[in-house]
């Protein structure tokens, strides 16, 4: 949380209605992502009460589990997702691109990938529960499944693993990427309630955000958006029903435990619609394209992974595995933050705020300025910015511009401007890290082009208006691990070979 | 404690459990949370009667699923809680006495607790026992609470240790954080009442151990799977947090005399006191918001529209606290940051930071 972000909470606070803390967005939204609400029972880690999927707004499918301690029920209720979810995600299997790469073989690339939207966090961990307890099950043997359901559970596993990607729409939880965007006037603890969120962003007209978003707290007006259920609902509504269910278990019964499921679901339902609505009004951020192309590429291995014929996802990483992945994960997230910054002036300020960026207009340019002698001369522009921001980086940093791709340029040196006393412009506010307006130095060091003389709008003008930044979003190369096989003692030494067993495959789920 | 009843007003105090005191210690500044605990008011009573219910319910199908995974874990003697401490703990437990405090009738449980863990802590013999049901007290600032833990086993490795059973699922070795964390606070509450209660019986309070033992479903059966959790660092919150408490006594004596918070009711159980004055009499007394009450305490929403209606920025959670530098008022810091408010002494520092937030925020949305 930044000084701007709990400004813009407290501009909400005020104005009674929701703050954009972005310009752009930062997330991918698909032309046809597939809706998905799950419910669970209380009290249960993953027993499925119901779900509502689809593609399309105006025609959700309900499926429902009439009694959710029957393991049977369950195993319908996965098979019947499957149904749903998988045609959906094979659709974007066929139609691939060639990708060419340096010093590589060219591979191929889906050109689409399936995007799931669940209600919150706490539906994405249920997402990834219902996969595991569904990946290891077998169409043959003892307990055998519906041929769908272990294939469904290597899905569900793979897009609730993917939604902890910074950076990865593959699966995106509607309250998490509301919030990305928007700041309310309530705490972050409130922002998880998808109805109060909504309020807060996008109220009826008439009424407020924070009226809004009270109404919304009460789930007789707006059931929770799951997994987890209205303790209310289920002692008064579904109890009863389930209970009739278990009597007699009748099409009607069916119908009546379906029906009090689509009134918790329904309102639910069309919130996240709304959000996509909302989020696909915002502009695009430029980088998002490049990081959905990331989750393409994701998603293609793990089509392939599943063609070769390989084995479901582990149960636990091994030790060289879990490394690997927490890596993985820190880069994503330094990535994805430094691209947001180079996206969006607005996230760019919270740099500004901590001098770790800073923005001005250009004083002086002296553009064939060279350095060294002989053979080892080199073209290193001058640039001079005179900024109001703290600037807070020592000679020597080198910084990038979000205005120029490839463009690199180090601090030569932060000078004081002297005498602003006098335009008003310093005091409170105002300032470098002393308080007034300061000068920057800058040299150029990348992207210039090879010749004697800067290609054209490779340095800045005078007068132009320019952002420099420490952040980089250079390649980083990947943390050098050991081979699985290689796992030294200190980490349990090499693991054994993960094949699944007859007891995964027949594990209860009571 | 005669201004505590006055405080209560003639109805029957109401005693607060294990999960009362480990969220009063989250919260330790609140006031008006520790009075009304101190007094022993029905806080979810008053909630209601002035019109701000607390969001808390429970499903009957996850109270169902706490009783039947309990009662599995505990039929025969705690046959099963045997097996598996046995694998837990390595140890040869060849017998297990098994005692059920809640044998003797309500009143006299907690006398017989405390007889039987005397009488277990001066025995040298090496035969473990399962106590069900033992009822523990702690005193928290001047009063006495009452707690029941599930199950305390002695001897295991020579001490005492607190079962605390969880219907929350351990899946592939790892469960919720959060449930993990809220069961480990609650448990260390029961081993500082159980220290207490060694000390106060003239044995080594140490006899009680700092690791106790969750027992929770594994996977997705009803498997029950055991596992150690060590909860010194709740302890020493717990300690520091309940010794930083403010006395009872202290807050009692800035009181306003005749204060009271009775619920006492009519022939009809309609509580006599009009809301209004009820909640009036609670305004009396400070409270601290913060949004983990909601969490937490039956209060919450009233206390959170009192924080609306001043415009607090403790509404908006510890984050946004912390980046105000301690300004407490919206209006307060948007004022700062605006430019249209003089920084009072020692807002300097963050009345340039906000005025320069202000300023680039301004910028980007141009």
């Amino acid at each position: 949380m930044s000084a701007l972000t709990a400004l813009a909470r407290l501009r909400a606070m005020r104005e009674g209605t929701a703050q954009r803390i972005t310009t752009v967005r930062h997330c991918h939204v698909s032309d046809r992502p597939m809706v998905f609400v799950p419910v669970k029972m209380a009290g249960e880690a993953a027993a499925p009460l119901g779900a509502m999927v689809g593609t399309d707004p105006d025609h959700p499918r309900l499926l429902v589990v009439p009694q959710p301690r029957n393991r049977d029920l369950r195993f319908a209720f996965a098979a019947e997702l499957a149904e749903v979810l998988l045609p959906y995600v094979e659709g974007f299997q066929k139609a691939t691109e060639t990708v060419e790469r340096k010093g590589g073989e060219p591979y191929e690339r889906c050109l689409e990938a399936p995007q799931l939207l669940v209600p919150n966090r706490p539906a994405a961990e249920f997402t990834g529960l219902l996969g595991r307890s569904t990946r290891f099950r077998r169409a043959d043997g003892p307990y055998p499944v519906h041929p769908s359901v272990p294939l469904l559970g290597r899905w569900l596993t793979y897009f609730a693993d993917r939604s902890r990607q910074p950076g990865s729409s593959l699966l995106l939880a509607a309250t998490e990427a509301l919030g990305a965007h928007w700041a309310t006037g309530q705490s972050a603890l409130e922002d998880a309630n998808l109805a109060a969120l909504l309020g807060w962003i996008d109220p009826p007209a008439g009424t407020t955000g924070q009226r809004a978003a009270e109404e919304a707290e009460d789930p007789l007006l707006w059931p929770p958006a799951g997994p987890a259920t209205d303790p209310g609902f289920d002692n008064e509504v579904l109890a009863p029903a389930v209970q009739a269910y278990e009597e007699a278990p009748t099409d009607r019964a069916v119908a009546r435990v379906a029906e009090a499921l689509r009134t918790q679901l329904e309102p639910t339902w069309r919130l996240m619609w709304r959000s996509v609505e909302l989020l696909r009004a915002l502009p695009e951020g430029s980088r998002v394209a490049g990081r959905w192309e990331a989750d393409r590429g994701s998603f293609t291995r793990f089509v392939e992974r599943i063609a070769e014929g390989g084995p479901p996802q582990a149960r636990r990483d091994g030790a060289v595995g879990a490394a690997a992945r927490l890596a993985g994960l820190e880069r994503a997230r330094a990535s994805y933050d430094v691209q947001r910054a180079y996206d969006d002036p607005l996230v760019m300020a919270e740099y500004r705020l901590t001098g770790e960026a800073f923005a001005g207009v250009v004083t002086a340019v002296e553009p064939e300025h060279f350095e060294g002698e002989g053979r080892s001369r080199k073209l290193r522009p001058l640039v001079t910015v005179r900024t109001d921001d703290p600037v807070r980086l020592a000679p020597g940093a080198a910084v990038g511009s979000p205005e120029r791709r490839g463009h690199g340029a180090e601090v030569v040196e932060v000078v004081e401007v002297a005498g602003t006393g006098a335009d008003g412009v310093s005091g409170a506010g105002a300032g470098g890290a002393g308080g007034g307006p300061v000068e920057v130095v800058l040299k150029v060091t990348k992207g210039m082009g090879r010749g004697k003389t800067p290609a054209p709008g490779a340095v800045p003008e005078p007068g132009e208006r320019v952002c420099y930044t420490s952040l980089t979003d250079d390649f980083q190369t990947s943390a050098a691990l050991p081979d699985p096989e290689e796992t030294p003692w200190t980490h349990g030494g090499p693991p054994e070979e993960y094949v699944p067993g007859d007891d995964d495959a027949q594990e209860e789920w009571e | 404690m005669s201004r505590l009843d006055d405080l209560r007003g003639p109805v029957p105090a109401r005693a607060h459990d294990a999960r009362a005191i480990a969220a009063l210690a989250a919260n330790p500044g609140c006031a008006r949370r520790s009075l009304l605990d101190a007094a022993g008011v029905d806080k979810d009573a008053a909630a209601r009667h002035v019109g701000f219910p607390a969001p808390f319910g429970q499903s009957q199908f996850a109270i169902t699923r706490g009783n039947v995974f309990e009662s599995l874990v505990k039929e025969n003697g705690c046959a099963e809680l045997l097996r598996l401490l046995r694998e837990l703990m390595g140890l040869p437990i060849e017998q297990v006495g098994y005692r059920d405090v809640e044998s003797v009738g309500s009143h006299l449980r907690a006398s017989h607790t405390r007889a039987l863990i005397d009488r277990a802590a001066r025995e040298s013999e090496d035969s473990a026992v399962f106590y069900d049901h033992p009822l523990l007290s702690l005193r928290i600032a001047g009063h006495t609470s009452y707690l029941e833990p599930d199950v305390v086993a002695f001897r295991l490795g020579g001490r005492f240790h607190i079962v605390e059973i969880k219907s929350f699922s351990v899946i592939d070795g790892q469960a919720e954080p959060e449930k993990v964390a809220a069961a480990a606070r609650q448990a260390a509450v029961y081993v500082l009442a159980l220290r207490a209660l060694l000390e106060e019986l003239g044995h080594d309070p140490e006899l009680v151990s700092h690791d106790v033992v969750l027992v929770c479903p594994e996977n997705f059966a009803n498997r029950p799977v055991a596992s150690l959790v060590d909860v010194r660092r709740q302890l020493a919150v717990l300690r520091r947090q309940l010794a930083r408490m403010t006395r009872v006594d202290r807050l009692l004596e800035g009181l306003p005399e005749g204060l009271t918070f009775s619920l006492e009711p009519d022939a009809d159980g309609v509580p006599t006191r009009s809301a209004g004055e009820l909640a009036e009499a609670l305004r009396r007394v400070p409270a601290r918001y913060a949004p983990d009450c909601l969490a937490a305490c039956d209060l919450c929403m009233f206390c959170r529209d009192e924080a609306r209606g001043c415009g607090s920025t403790d509404l908006l959670g510890r984050q946004v606290r912390d980046q105000l530098g301690g300004v407490s008022g919206m209006d307060e810091a948007l004022g700062l940051a605006e430019g249209v408010r003089e920084p009072g002494e020692g807002q300097e520092e963050i009345s340039r930071l906000l005025r320069l937030a202000d300023r680039l925020h301004r910028e980007c949305v141009a």
